[in-house]
């Protein structure tokens, strides 16, 4: 059945998921309900119910300004909802405490916008750096692993890139580096916050790529934040869009694309990914 | 019932005026303590992280030179001249008196308790302070400090802690080299260029300096170490923005480190005077 405007689509985020979201699911890896974050009197997230499914990439899209980015420093517990539950992997994290936290962070890794890097250290100290500080490991055995990532994210081949600092990296070596940081202490569940703004329509399709055979390699959970919809339907398995501090839409590319959300067709038709019109259900 | 208006306005306009006046200092006064309130935040949780683990030992160090050898030209220059300034202003005022031999005390005693830390803090709020202020804001609005909690690392006790300690230990240490080349201005000056007698500079300046003296400068130069490295890590830490604060949080935390150490200056030499009077 195709969703309208009438009928609540098959993921509206009303009734996503009937059993309790509390309880560990083989399917879906995170779980939010009634996600809610005020800065001041600015109301940001005013009840976010959102499913991020085990594996696959989510991308979650929205336009400036709506609270992606918010959202996503949320699932790290980076800041801590008003109100609302998160749970990963069937564990809440909302009311964990800073050492608790700590260890559920080690689940996540997360690649910056502008990657993050730390300019004051190489690539070597960069990628390294979380190992070094969560654990006392060989200092070959370290080396080692961050040579590994470079080979598995064609980086090696950079002349000197193991001492380059970041100031010497090109953009998407930077972003590069800051994915193998991320990747180095094997996470479960991957963030990327906007990874393709500001790059070129190839670098973009680098960019993506990369998101894609990371999942595929590693297979990780990729949760990624974007506006740039042709980026997002090409290697996205789930869709979701924040609007307006909550979830309007969510489900695979083509049911989302088939929406006839009013937002979320604008936003579509504005990308020029369709032609106005085109994809609406009947 | 003409007169009921007038009874009531009075009283009302009263409570007016008091009501204009609390709006106008309830911004400023808020303003103020959530200042100093943020400040004493901030600085007691880089204490309570000090002495949790992990403990990187290299960090330290490291702010040590930056605060410490990044610092020593600049004090070296400023310490020499002040010294032969202050001897130079010190020979024009005793020789009213005839008693220039007491010039080896006078800078003695004024670089110990005053001169030393006061230029000291003022110069390492300028190199140092501003540095901190603006490697952490560019951290802020690169995402660094983020990026820093993401691998499950306290950014307070991996930027800020150091910072404070490291101006801690380093402040005493610069102002006794400022003391030393201060000395070496002022004998430079006095024995070479006004001849004053050798034996008198030396004689005057080891009986009316104490140890103390430099206890209280020492005291004095730690106590700024911390405010200076507080005002310099909290504009860069909670910065937000792009490249134009960082110029101006870099501003605000010079301006704040130096007008915080001349205040605590005037209470910490009063409350000194009174622990330890002079000399006479």
């Amino acid at each position: 059945m195709t969703p309208s405007a009438t009928q609540p689509p098959a993921n509206a985020t009303a009734p996503l998921v009937p059993e309790d979201p509390s309880r560990r699911n083989e399917r879906w890896q995170i779980r939010i309900r009634g996600l809610q974050k005020a800065f001041g009197a600015h109301h940001v997230l005013k009840g976010v119910d959102l499913d991020i499914e085990r594996g696959k990439t989510n991308i979650i899209i929205g336009g400036s300004g709506q609270g992606k980015s918010v959202l996503m420093k949320h699932l790290m517990g980076l800041l801590r909802p008003d109100a609302g539950q998160i749970w990963v992997d069937g564990q809440d994290i909302v009311s964990l405490g800073d050492v608790e936290m700590g260890q559920l962070r080690r689940k996540f890794g997360m690649v910056f916008q502008y990657a993050a890097l730390f300019d004051s250290m190489t690539t070597m100290e960069n990628i390294a750096f979380p190992l070094l500080e969560r654990y006392s490991l060989p200092t070959d055995e370290v080396i080692e692993r961050v040579r590994d990532l470079l080979r598995r994210l064609d980086l090696a081949h950079v002349v000197g890139i193991e001492e380059k600092f970041p100031a010497e990296l090109s953009g998407g070596q930077r972003k590069r580096v800051g994915l193998a940081r991320a990747l180095i202490d094997r996470p479960e569940i991957l963030l990327y916050d906007e990874p393709t703004t500001g790059l070129d329509p190839v670098a973009t399709k680098n960019v993506d790529e990369m998101i894609r055979r990371t999942a595929d390699q590693f297979g990780v959970t990729s949760v990624v934040i974007s506006h740039d919809m042709a980026s997002t339907f090409r290697i996205a398995d789930r869709v979701s869009m924040l609007h307006d501090g909550r979830i309007i839409v969510t489900g695979t590319p083509a049911e989302v694309l088939a929406s006839r959300q009013p937002e979320l067709r604008e936003f579509v038709e504005t990308s020029g990914l369709v032609a106005a019109g085109a994809g609406a259900g009947p | 019932m003409s007169t009921a208006p007038s009874v009531e306005t009075a009283p009302s306009q009263t409570r007016e005026r008091w009501r204009g006046l609390l709006d106008a200092i309830e911004a400023p006064l808020k303003m103020t303590f959530g200042y100093f309130g943020d400040h004493s935040l901030m600085l007691a949780q880089a204490i309570r992280w000090l002495f949790r683990r992990p403990f990187r030992a290299r960090i330290f160090l490291e702010q040590m030179e930056f605060v410490g050898v990044g610092s020593l030209p600049i004090i070296l220059l400023v310490g020499f001249f002040s010294g032969a300034v202050a001897a130079q202003q010190a020979i024009a005022a005793l020789s009213i008196f005839g008693q220039e031999r007491f010039v080896g005390a006078t800078v003695g005693l004024s670089l110990a308790q005053e001169l030393a830390p006061v230029f000291t803090a003022l110069m390492i709020t300028a190199s140092a302070g501003s540095g901190m202020a603006t490697e952490l804001g560019s951290m802020r609005i690169t995402e660094q400090i983020d990026a820093l909690s993401t691998f499950a690392v306290n950014p307070v006790q991996y930027l800020v802690t150091p910072r404070i300690v490291a101006t801690f230990i380093m402040m005493p240490i610069m102002t006794m080299v400022f003391n030393i080349i201060g000395l070496f201005g002022a004998y430079l000056y006095s024995i070479y260029l006004k001849n004053i007698d050798l034996g008198q500079f030396i004689e005057m300046y080891t009986y009316w300096t104490d140890p103390k003296d430099y206890i209280i400068g020492g005291t004095k130069a730690a106590v700024f170490g911390i405010s200076v490295s507080l005002a310099a890590c909290y504009q860069g830490f909670n910065l937000r923005g792009g490249a134009k604060e960082v110029g101006l949080a870099t501003r605000r935390a010079v301006v704040s480190g130096s007008v915080s150490v001349l205040v605590l200056d005037y209470f910490l030499i009063d409350l000194f005077h009174i622990l330890w009077p002079y000399k006479t």
